[in-house]
């Protein structure tokens, strides 16, 4: 079962690992955020908040963008090899649908996190500091859960999805709102009821706070309140997607 | 001889639509079977009810002695499939391709190394194997799935139009290394063609299939004797018609009243 998974997992990374345009091209967003947004709106966000850094604030939300992004698009890879006919070669194998799963959803992960890592990485560049070593690693561990949580649920949409038709929806009406009411580049205090709920409801919500809380020791509902949110979250996603995928037909 | 295959009216509906209409038949261990039929006939939904990719209606398969609903993963280790399409990954070398078959079929690590270098050799790509897949000729892609299929020893082996699209020499290749597999190893060849005379060449079991339901099987001689004539292509062409069919199966005024079908069955 180990092996199987391992396999599975060896895959996903030697695809990234060789596609050396994704890897590059995929850092160019969260580079461009963080040059617009970070010194854009670093003066004003200076004097609303009486002389906190943004780029402190700004930093966890963008590293959470990256792993948001490459997660989706990792688990939403699975549509690829159902089109390029890959998919059957797995599925006609006598592994369980779980092993698939679990293997894939591992390899998503992982691949999200070293981009997250790169990023991250991008932010020291810019002058972001995280508090402590202590700090540094409960972050890894908010970056690893939010990697596995969206590689999860891009994995559950994609073995319900026939092909890319629908990709620009869920980009445009799933991944972006999440992405920017998640409170990855604004705080979310004072916002119109109706935004305020979405981003309550919104998963990265938590993985931004706790990712933020983790490194720079500010956060709205508290570091292990979000931990303990989006550890369970990733948990029922994983299920959802284990249930789905055992009903995968090629 | 036993039956290696053994399917008893089996039933595929894509909503009212009936893919394949309660077929019954053996396939005896160590033979070369032919399922034969004009596009959309239910060959390849057929195909894909035998290999655990979709899920009949209703009926039964038993392959190797296991029920293919109920003990799917004993039945998956029994066979080896080539797809109608592609199914290997381009971005990983042949090599790469052929050891992620082994592990996700559990072959014991010691004789990986072993079984693949003797499947790459017997299609003649172990000098290409570290070259990535994206490189090889649509010849070389389907000689690589055979040699996938091979390295964990299946019982039998299906293969859905194995040799279309591909020039004489190549399928001649093919057909002789599979011709090869089933004389040397006993292996069993389920396989479907729209060539009439490479199934005359090389299978011993013939069955005709259209419109979702076995319209004739026997030997060779059998089916030209019963359809008096001279070739296999000609019995087929009596007994299927001279309609051009369309790709998606039903002649084509059947599709127009189907409507929406069209998309569903593709998959």
């Amino acid at each position: 079962m180990i092996e199987v998974i391992y396999i599975l997992w060896l895959r996903q990374l030697k695809r990234y690992w060789r596609s050396k345009a994704r890897l590059v091209g995929s850092l160019g967003q969260p580079l461009l955020f963080m040059v617009a947004f970070g010194f854009g709106f670093g003066p004003m966000y200076a004097r609303a908040s009486g002389g906190a850094n943004y780029m402190d604030f700004l930093a966890p939300g963008i590293v959470s963008m990256s792993i948001l992004f490459t997660a989706v698009f990792s688990g939403l890879e699975v549509i690829w090899d159902r089109q390029f006919g890959f998919l059957k070669e797995t599925l006609v194998a006598p592994i369980t649908r779980t092993e698939i799963m679990i293997g894939k959803t591992l390899g998503g992960a992982t691949i999200a996190m070293i981009q997250g890592l790169v990023v991250f990485g991008l932010t020291y560049l810019l002058g972001f500091r995280a508090e402590s070593l202590e700090s540094l690693g409960l972050g890894l561990l908010f970056m690893f859960l939010i990697a596995l949580f969206f590689t999860g649920m891009g994995l559950t949409i994609a073995s319900k999805m026939k092909d890319m038709h629908g990709f620009q929806m869920i980009m445009n009406f799933l991944i972006m709102p999440i992405f920017f009411l998640s409170g990855a580049l604004f705080p979310l205090e004072n916002l119109p009821p109706a935004i305020y709920f979405i981003s309550r409801i919104d998963p990265l919500t938590y993985g931004v706070d706790g990712l933020r809380g983790a490194l720079t020791g500010v956060s709205a509902f508290g570091v292990y309140n979000d931990l303990a949110v989006i550890l369970a979250l990733s948990a029922f996603i994983c299920t959802v997607g284990a249930v789905l995928f055992s009903k995968i037909e090629a | 001889m036993q039956n290696i295959l053994s399917v008893q009216s089996l039933t595929k509906k894509f909503d009212d639509f009936t893919a394949v209409n309660s077929i019954s038949f053996d396939v005896e261990a160590g033979s070369i079977f032919a399922f034969l039929g004009p596009n959309g006939a239910g060959k390849s939904t057929t195909i894909k009810m035998l290999t655990t990719v979709l899920k009949p209606t209703n009926g039964e398969i038993q392959i190797n002695g296991f029920n293919v609903l109920k003990e799917q993963d004993e039945a998956r280790a029994s066979f080896g499939i080539v797809f109608q399409d592609q199914s290997l990954d381009d971005e990983l070398t042949a090599y790469e391709n052929m050891v992620y078959h082994a592990v996700i079929y559990k072959v014991p690590k010691k004789e990986r190394d072993e079984r693949i270098r003797t499947a790459l050799e017997i299609v003649g790509l172990w000098d290409r194997r570290k070259d990535f897949v994206k490189t090889y000729s649509g010849g070389m892609k389907r000689r690589l799935e055979i040699a996938r299929a091979l390295v964990h020893y299946p019982k039998i082996l299906f293969l859905d139009e194995p040799t279309v699209g591909l020039d004489p020499q190549t399928r001649k290749a093919i057909w002789s290394h599979i011709k090869t597999l089933n004389e040397e190893r006993g292996m069993t060849i389920f396989l479907t063609t729209h060539y009439m005379e490479e199934a005359e060449a090389i299978a011993n079991k013939i069955a005709i299939i259209d419109h979702g339901k076995i319209i004739e099987t026997g030997t060779l001689e059998e089916i030209k004797e019963k359809n008096e004539t001279e070739t296999l292509e000609e019995a087929f062409l009596n007994l299927t018609g001279r309609d051009i069919r369309d790709e998606n199966g039903e002649a084509s005024n059947k599709m127009r009243l189907m409507g929406g079908m069209y998309r569903r069955r593709r998959h």
